[in-house]
């Protein structure tokens, strides 16, 4: 390899400003301006890099972003596992390594590309700043935008903002397109809003399947003058060019006129426009030859050439410059459903026109591409030595075997070759694989095109997506409550509930889990507990219609609901299937507050303010999601009763004065209360919403009061416990969408004398009264220290039978329960409730255990403990 | 992303809405008076053309209000989009 520079070539060079950089682990010269490649092939090398799979010796390929070869990692100043040499732009510091084709993460952490992202609005994006797109730009009115994916626009339009470094990496709907800028220390990623945008990107040369093809030394005829135009690199002394167009003789020419001994070797039988031009320069051309092999070792030493006449004679030569035809880099507008037709004089696929009208594609990008000669294979020689996709080593005999396995769709090529799955997306191999599939099945050419396209462009560091959006706050939001800080002070364990922040548990000392929910459990059994339930859902149902809008809602009737009373409430899709739970409490007659589960509390308003607006508006009902406006501090246990009386209340706790299922506005520790006798637990409790500005302040009073009584902070796992104790469902543990109150054995909520509601139709349905439908009943593990694991699946024998194997059901929530003093779990059988007390067995591994079904009420069935 | 023109905030990013499906599927009258299979088709069948359809959006991340749109299911392209309760226009 003999590349240097030449003078008076480079014009994105700038030779006053030399950069050093290490290339594995050496210094290589190079100038501001100059990519990794162009540095490299101006210093003499144009090898240094091996392909993936089958390790064969590689070089420089290509000048942009469809090199296939050489893969560098950037180590410094950033972090960059792969990223192809050609678009590696020199800075101070760099430091690069060859990769074979395959980016590795190191373990711990890099210093990898951030991108701040923003938003533009533009009357005219173009994307590609060649001699069309700027034109384009120039011709627009309004807010023009003008990118491209090069350091270098040469004469930017003065009416446009122009971004160079910028690869528009996607064009979606209405003319949106993201735009990555690469450009000094600061990324940018660019959210466009265009109202037209213009495709301007150019075309991709295709090289031609030979043997020996894939050489170092063997690159396109357009790298070749991309290096001396660019970068003033002359990449060889001799070059042969394989050229079926004249865009490759132009390259030629200029390679000559650089200096080069210069030997172009056409498959075209005639003259084309740029043949005597060659000849009268002194340029050898040879027409109606073919380029049959490349010679070397491994680097580039000559070609054979095969001639009309069968004849064949060896070129000197250190580059092999090929040309077989010229693709319009229409990728872009793939994705938008754009159609691709065959041009016959071009030998390439073409914008068909179609798509959408704020969409123009233009220049070369539209198919303003070199007509040429459609030669895709030369025969001549071994086809397991032709490479068709340098990047995945797969060669025409490779191609060969898809098709002879019974495959003719090049996608399904794709697929059984991987050609195409690289970093450069096959921009090399996408045509020429079709053509050859095309070829292989006696097709003519352009009877099938090349794979689908996809975004992003080129690939983009999933860094620079997520941008700023990242670390523990922005990822996603954290929803605390206002008594957060007093459990993060009392070392609570939280569980993730959606986006909000659970206090799980509070372990003291060394305890671990099991033996903190148990002593929570303990204390709300036996003495008291105080849960942060402020994380429920509550929805602010307001008007003179809200108890009709709530009888549709709920599948019990709410209208008839007294004022100061609260009723449990199950909510169905239209499929009768449960969606969600919870309370209803009347706090006058046109006005009530519903409860929702933590994680259902969005969904739930959404489908109130869905059935108000599109089918009952005539109802006159106002939806507001209170959730964060109250906050709710839940005591519960036997000593419940005397812990808010000692926090201070003005209202009658006794029972008589106010039973189970009504609430009172009062006041607690002073400050004003809404408190609910409601009890997810089954014990005597006290649910008291308050203010947020007032939930730490009765937080403290409730502990205070509790004192005496040992009155224990219990967190969500706990609550599981109590709640299973008691064969209370949760809404997403024992139902998963499938599940119809009869399934759970909630029959007894649904009221279908009172008129229509949300999923009544559907209860009837024959699959819902099928007597094989899943059940939820309790499940007895015979051990009772086995604790199953939740999601186990449960089957009729012992002996697991051969598969397919029938399953009965699998368990929904399974703990070890204090009062019980031994495992119990909830769980969905197959015609459960005919199953209870007779034998079940839980698949573990490779075994069963033996279980029992059971009532799914383990504990307290008559309900003696809720009222103290 | 599309943008889509609320009837009542003007044209807006895709992200700020919610899809809802077919537009103009009227809840029956008297579910109970019709057969599994016209329960059925009601709940579960929808339309699935190629081409033009009415739609039904709902402005989740702004004024929260329901509309219906037109769309070419086959070009993304948004033809129009109305208020609830309007006729598609013509």
């Amino acid at each position: 390899m003999t590349g240097r520079r030449v003078d008076g070539a480079g014009r994105w060079l700038d030779r006053a400003r030399p950069v050093t950089f290490a290339f594995d682990g050496r210094e290589v010269q190079g100038f501001a301006g100059d990519t990794v490649a162009s540095a490299l092939l101006a210093s003499g090398e144009i090898g240094g890099f091996v392909s993936p799979i089958a390790r064969r010796p590689r070089g420089v390929y290509a000048a942009g972003v469809e090199e296939p070869n050489a893969f560098v990692e950037i180590s410094a100043p950033w972090f960059e596992p792969i990223r192809p040499a050609t678009m590696v732009n020199l800075v101070d510091g760099l430091q690069v390594g060859s990769r074979a084709g395959v980016g590795v993460l190191p373990a711990g952490p890099v210093a990898a590309r951030r991108a701040r992202h923003t938003h533009r609005h533009v009357e005219t994006l173009v994307i590609g700043g060649g001699a069309s797109g700027r034109a384009a730009a120039t011709m627009a009115e309004g807010r023009v935008l003008l990118v491209d994916e090069q350091p270098v626009v040469m004469d930017p339009p003065p009416n446009a903002v122009t971004l160079t470094s910028t690869t528009a990496t996607g064009i979606y709907d209405d003319g949106y397109v993201l735009c990555y800028q690469r450009d000094g220390a600061t990324d940018l990623f660019h959210h466009i809003r265009a109202g037209r945008v213009v495709l301007a990107t150019g075309a991709h040369e295709r090289p031609l399947a030979f043997v020996g093809n894939d050489r170092p030394g063997v690159m396109l005829a357009s790298a070749a003058r991309a290096y001396l135009d660019r970068f003033g690199v002359l990449v060889g002394e001799r070059v042969a060019v394989f050229s079926a167009n004249h865009a490759g003789h132009d390259a030629a020419e200029a390679l000559a006129n650089a200096g080069a001994t210069v030997v172009v070797v056409d498959p075209d039988v005639r003259p084309g426009p740029a043949t005597e031009r060659l000849r009268a320069a002194g340029i050898e051309v040879r027409l109606n030859a073919r380029v049959v092999a490349s010679d070397g070792d491994p680097a580039l030493t000559g070609v054979t050439v095969s001639a009309a006449d069968g004849q064949r004679t060896t070129i000197p030569a250190d580059v092999l410059a090929v040309s077989g035809g010229w693709n319009p880099a229409i990728q872009l507008a793939r994705g938008l459903g754009i159609g691709l037709r065959y041009d016959e004089a071009k030998a390439c696929f073409v914008h068909d026109g179609s798509g959408p009208e704020w969409l123009t594609v233009i220049g070369r990008a539209a198919g303003d591409v070199p007509a040429s000669f459609p030669l895709w294979v030369v025969d001549d020689g071994d086809d397991r030595e032709k490479y068709v996709e340098l990047q995945r080593d797969q060669t025409v005999a490779d191609v060969a075997e898809a098709v002879a396995g019974g495959l003719t769709n090049a996608e399904h090529v794709k697929r059984a070759t991987y050609i195409g799955t690289t970093i450069d997306q096959g921009r090399t191999s996408g045509v020429l694989t079709a053509e050859i599939v095309n070829r292989l099945l006696g097709w003519a050419p352009g009877a099938q095109g090349p794979t689908n396209a996809r975004p992003p462009y080129t690939p983009v560091p999933f860094s620079a997506l997520a941008g700023t959006d990242s670390g523990p706050i922005l990822l996603d939001p954290i929803r605390i409550t206002p008594i957060h800080a007093w459990h993060d002070a009392h070392d609570a364990v939280y569980e993730n509930v959606g986006q909000w922040k659970r206090p799980r548990f509070f372990p003291r000392g060394e305890e671990d889990m099991d033996a903190a929910v148990a002593r929570e459990c303990r204390a709300v059994r036996t003495s008291v507990g105080v849960l942060d339930a402020s994380t429920l859902g509550k929805i602010d149902v307001r008007g003179p219609d809200a108890g009709v809008f709530l009888d549709r809602m709920y599948t019990n009737r709410m209208s008839n609901l007294p004022v100061g009373s609260i009723r449990y409430g199950l909510m169905l899709g239209p499929d009768g299937m449960v969606f969600d739970d919870g309370v209803a409490m009347r706090i006058a007659d046109d006005h009530y507050v519903c409860t929702t589960t933590t994680g259902g509390a969005a969904g739930v308003m959404d489908r109130f303010e869905e059935w108000l607006q599109t089918e009952w508006t005539d109802l006159r009902v106002y939806c507001t999601s209170v959730t964060e406006q109250w906050s709710v501090v839940a005591v519960g246990g036997p000593h419940g009763r005397e812990v808010v009386a000692t926090a201070g209340t003005d209202a009658n706790l006794a029972h008589d004065a106010f039973p189970f299922m009504t609430f009172r506005d009062a006041t607690v520790a002073g400050v004003p209360a809404r408190i609910c006798r409601i009890s997810f637990t089954g014990e005597l409790s006290y649910e008291l919403h308050v203010s947020p500005w007032h939930a730490q302040h009765v937080w403290n009073a409730v502990m205070t009061a509790g004192e005496p009584f040992g009155i224990t902070p219990y967190g969500t796992e706990a609550m599981h416990v109590l709640r299973a104790e008691k064969g209370y469902v949760i809404v997403g543990q024992e139902t998963d969408g499938t599940q119809t109150p009869e399934d759970l054995g909630m029959a007894w909520i649904v009221n279908t004398g009172k008129g229509d509601f949300v999923g009544k139709r559907s209860l009837v349905r024959s699959d819902m009264l099928r007597d094989d439908r899943k059940q939820l009943v309790g499940v007895m593990a015979d051990d009772p220290a086995h604790v199953l694991m939740e999601g186990t699946q449960l089957i009729a024998k012992a002996a697991i039978p051969e598969p397919p194997a029938h399953m009965l059901g699998w368990v929904t929530s399974s703990y070890r329960s204090e009062a019980l003093g031994r495992s119990i779990a909830l769980a969905l059988v197959e015609a459960g409730r005919e199953r209870i007390g007779r034998e079940i067995h839980a698949v573990v591994g490779d075994a069963t255990v033996p279980c029992h079904v059971a009532d799914p009420v383990f504990y307290d069935p008559e309900g003696t403990r809720r009222d103290g | 992303m599309l943008l889509i023109t609320c009837p009542w905030c003007g044209a807006r990013d895709e992200v700020e809405f919610r899809y809802g499906g077919q537009a103009h599927l009227a809840y029956p009258d008297d579910p109970e008076s019709l057969s599994d299979a016209e329960w059925a088709e009601f709940l579960f069948m929808r339309d699935n053309p190629k081409g033009e359809w009415a739609e039904r959006w709902m402005h989740a991340a702004g004024c929260r209000r329901w509309f219906n749109a037109i769309r070419d299911t086959a070009t993304h392209r948004m033809v129009v989009t109305y208020r609830m309760g309007e006729r598609p226009p013509a």
